[in-house]
């Protein structure tokens, strides 16, 4: 029987964020994740912005979480290696009658603590932003805006707290939960859980699930929310075009969104969307002509030069929406439990601040939180031979030869990179994918798929029949000729 | 920094012919870089006959095309061949880097050669919506599984695209033991020899929809069906046309693009609707010294022509390094 | 009369075929006399050149590509077919060395066409 003090189901943005703060303490930790790999969920399909903090309700957790993220973010990025580029945001109006709009966007932003905002005119958008249609009359500039690769930090994230004692299964779906009441001495609650046939105990439960954090709070008896999956379609543009815009480009919000954007990835790649359309299918993760073409229509109104043909890529996301806020919060209903649902935009901005918050609802609750003596709170810099100049990559070439040996063309991602990719625990293509970008260039992998489902099976010491693209049940190839 | 006077990047049957052509018309210092551990190119995957007919006068497969031009390259000490050599960066006056295991080599170039053939258009540029399971391949992919590892990718296929690599693939699929349940072609007619429609698809009697198109790909691990739909002459979707194949593979062969992005990184001029260079005469490029020869020139159908045309590249190397 | 398309080169010549008790009697529409043997080996004995890959053990390729050095009938393909994945090359292999010596009796051999050593 595995017996923790605290134990954290869902290894996306939010449940990484949580374990790797919660590292710090005395304590023991398991990171319970139902996918082959961490970030498979809502995670991986972020659109890696560090929102500046405009657009939240007001006095909600959205507002307070996403500025203090913001900051926060900036200095996690740092420990551990992850890229961070404050590019600044721009939200932009097109007619007369919206300015006021626009106004009061920026005053609820200044309420909130969002700083440096500015409303700029059309002479500093053509200097700044020149690419951005001439139609635009106005727009609020908020500099504090930055970007990130979602999946990129949260492997950081994971391995930062993998290395201070955190304890992570994955392929372990929660399947119950049972309070089991006090036990012996150590006053507090009890949760027996199973996942993957395993039983766990543990003090405290952080509910951090993403789309099934309605289900998982059920599970534990507490039926106060319903996640409702919004699904949003995404397109991504040549690497090419990498500087069509400076800053990340925003239209007026909408209802049930912040609108279809034009996006800067940290990769490089523009990104464009994403739609918002809700949706009863948990699974539903295809992307349509309609979305494509709505998409399409939105960014070429702020960038009119854009076309169909830059587009080289696409996914779908769906975003798991419990209300106008997020629910953090400790459960009277089931003493122990803390709910982490919601999280949607601005969800990967606010994770750390989330991480905070929780740390203070565990104290509330009676959870002693003493510092460790030695925490490892830096890690060094993964290395991407695409983000480093070539006379660095000569000498990381001579030192281990593996560097020059290169197995994605489109992104230029070395067998080595692979390799420790697959030492950080990459067990899957798409894995392979997140971590380094191989596969994910213009080309799609039609190139170096071969190769790296081979250093994969040589790696992990598993068949190439048997080398899935994200889990099992996506094996890539049937049959090998010569081992029937 | 290593300093040559022709550098030819891309050990396909378009490198190899314009260097033996290059040699040939005088010139003695060339470097032959191929980021593949084998020379040969798309070839050695090409396991089928249809080679050589006109350049040879015989029925040849690929890898039998291929070993013609390796053998004699091989015997010429004037040209150097770099394996497992990938080039990242070009300028326009002619300096190379490329990444090989243990090396990172700058070379000054007198004249450059590019011959890298093509990439395949994806099923992302051709916006085929639904999910993103596995199983989806490009033609390309599929005959490296099958050809160069021995894996089949699936049982139950469709293919997107009647041009010869997708009726090449079809039988190959067949060959292998796998169904290939249809074949969607968008225009009226197939984009691929007629031989190929004979020996590939007659042959086999494989269903063949003109005038259709995959509308959407099913399933969120493995692809599970596709649904595919009738379209008209300005080829829009036809209400009501909508029918599903179950399978397990989605094969995409659905066009070429030329490799061109490190002569655009240099500078030269590219069409940005073929991403051909812009080009007043066959192989020249809008830098004098750069020059360009097969697939990444235009795309070819036979690879016959292309030895032709390397070897015009080559010699006009020549004449432009004054050894002609 | 029957049309078909003439496989010999990638011209593609559209053949119209007279035949009269199973036997071939006029070729017409051919551009050489390619086309002519090409309509009668089509409708009296059809017959292709079938190429695919072999498994190896120890060599330098994974796969070693075969064909056969003559056409044989299309009705005998898919048992060649059989044969040949049963092969293991594990002696390294030159270019047309001959792996299968008259296939199933049909008078052709499976050769390979990539050395592999």
């Amino acid at each position: 029987m595995h017996q923790y003090d605290v134990i954290i189901i869902g290894a996306g943005v939010a449940g990484t964020s949580i374990a790797r703060e919660l590292s710090r303490y005395k304590l023991n930790i398991a990171l319970l994740e139902k996918e082959e790999e961490l970030a498979f969920g809502v995670s991986k399909s972020n659109s890696g912005i560090i929102h500046p903090g405009t657009q939240n309700p007001r006095n909600s957790l959205k507002g307070k979480l996403c500025v203090q993220g913001n900051l926060l973010t900036r200095k996690i990025s740092r420990e551990l290696g992850v890229d961070f580029k404050e590019v600044g945001a721009l939200i932009i109006a097109f007619k007369e009658e919206d300015l006021p709009r626009l106004a009061q966007i920026k005053a609820e932003a200044l309420v909130c603590g969002v700083p440096r905002l500015q409303i700029v005119r059309p002479s500093w958008l053509k200097a700044h932003e020149p690419n951005l249609s001439g139609e635009a009359i106005a727009a609020l500039y908020a500099p504090s805006a930055g970007i990130i690769s979602p999946y990129r930090l949260v492997y950081a994230l994971a391995e930062n707290a993998l290395k201070n004692g955190v304890e992570i299964y994955t392929q372990h779906k929660v399947t119950q939960i049972l309070a089991v009441g006090k036990a012996g001495l150590n006053a507090g609650p009890f949760f027996e859980i199973n996942a993957a046939g395993q039983k766990f105990r543990t003090r405290y439960v952080i509910n951090a699930a993403g789309l099934d954090a309605d289900l998982v709070s059920r599970l534990a008896g507490v039926d106060s929310f319903r996640i409702q999956p919004r699904k949003g379609e995404e397109f991504i543009l040549d690497k090419k075009k990498e500087h069509l815009t400076n800053h990340l480009l925003f239209p007026l919000p909408s209802k049930n969104s912040k609108g279809i954007l034009v996006i800067k990835t940290a990769d490089g790649n523009p990104m464009i969307g994403p739609t918002a359309q809700d949706c009863d299918d948990k699974e539903d993760l295809a992307t349509s002509d309609a979305g494509l073409k709505e998409v399409l229509s939105s960014a070429q109104r702020m960038i009119p030069s854009i076309s169909e043909a830059d587009i080289i890529a696409y996914f779908t996301g769906l975003r798991p929406v419990a209300g106008d806020d997020f629910i953090i919060r400790h459960e009277e209903k089931a003493p122990g439990f803390i709910n982490v649902a919601g999280i949607q935009s601005p969800g990967l901005t606010a994770a750390a601040a989330i991480a905070l918050f929780v740390c203070d609802i565990l104290r509330k609750s009676g959870l002693s939180l003493k510092k460790k003596n030695i925490f490892h709170s830096h890690d060094k810099k993964t290395i991407h031979l695409f983000s480093i100049p070539l006379l660095r990559s000569a000498k990381l070439i001579k030192k281990d030869p593996a560097f020059g040996d290169i197995v994605c063309r489109c992104e230029m991602v070395s067998a080595r990179e692979i390799q420790n990719a697959i030492a950080g625990g990459a067990k899957t293509l798409d894995g392979i994918k997140f971590r380094t970008r191989a596969q994910a260039g213009r080309c799609h992998g039609s190139f170096c798929t071969t190769r790296i489902m081979k250093i994969l099976s040589a790696s992990i010491g598993k068949p190439l029949t048997q080398i899935t693209k994200k889990g099992s049940g996506s094996e890539m190839v049937q049959e090998e000729r010569g081992n029937a | 920094m290593l300093k040559k006077d022709l550098v030819i990047v891309g050990g396909g049957p378009a490198g190899m012919a314009a260097a033996i052509s290059a040699n040939k018309f005088g010139v003695k210092d060339i470097l032959l870089l191929e980021r593949d551990q084998y020379l040969g190119g798309i070839l050695n995957q090409c396991v089928h006959t249809g080679f050589g007919l006109d350049y040879f006068k015989e029925v040849l497969t690929g890898p039998e095309y291929a070993q013609r031009f390796i053998s004699e390259i091989r015997r010429n000490p004037e040209i150097e061949i770099s394996l497992r050599s990938f080039v990242v960066d070009l300028t326009q006056d002619k300096v190379i880097t490329f990444l090989k295991p243990g090396l990172l080599q700058r070379v000054k170039a007198k004249a450059l050669i590019m011959a890298t053939g093509c990439r395949e258009k994806t099923r992302e540029m051709v916006h085929i919506a639904g999910t993103r399971p596995a199983g989806v391949f490009s033609a390309g992919l599929a005959q490296k599984l099958i050809n160069i590892e021995g894996l089949l990718p699936g049982k139950k296929v469709v293919i997107v695209g009647s041009g010869d690599i997708g009726l090449i693939m079809a039988r190959r699929f067949v060959l292998e033991g796998s169904e290939v349940k249809a074949v969607i072609e968008i225009q009226k007619t197939s984009r691929g020899l007629l031989r190929n429609m004979v020996q590939c698809i007659d042959d086999f009697r494989i269903p063949m929809f003109y005038r259709h198109k995959i509308a959407k790909i099913y399933g969120n691990k493995r692809v599970e069906k596709v649904s595919v739909v009738k379209v008209d002459d300005d080829l829009q979707t036809i209400p009501g046309s909508e029918f599903q194949i179950e399978c397990d593979t989605v094969l995409v062969s659905v066009g070429l693009i030329p490799e061109n992005e490190l002569i655009e990184m240099a500078g030269v001029q590219i069409d940005k609707k073929t991403n051909c260079p812009v080009s007043e005469e066959l192989n020249k490029t809008s830098i004098p010294g750069i020059f360009v020869c097969g697939n990444s020139f235009k795309v070819y159908d036979i690879v016959d022509v292309v030895s032709r045309d390397s070897e015009i590249a080559g010699e006009l190397a020549a004449v432009y390094l004054n050894k002609r | 009369m029957q049309k078909l398309t003439c496989i010999e080169c990638p011209k593609g010549c559209v053949l119209s075929v007279m035949i009269e008790a199973g036997k071939v009697v006029e070729v017409t529409g051919n551009l050489c006399p390619k086309g002519c043997t090409c309509a009668v080996s089509e409708i009296e004995n059809p017959v292709r050149i079938l190429t695919s890959v072999v498994a190896t053990e120890g060599l330098s390729l994974k796969m070693v590509p075969v064909r056969t050095d003559r056409p044989i009938p299309k009705g005998a393909i898919f048992h060649v077919m059989q044969e040949i994945k049963k092969i293991k090359i594990k002696k390294p292999v030159h270019l047309r060395d001959i792996i299968v010596e008259n296939c199933l009796g049909l008078g052709a051999n499976l050769v390979a066409t990539r050395e592999s050593l």
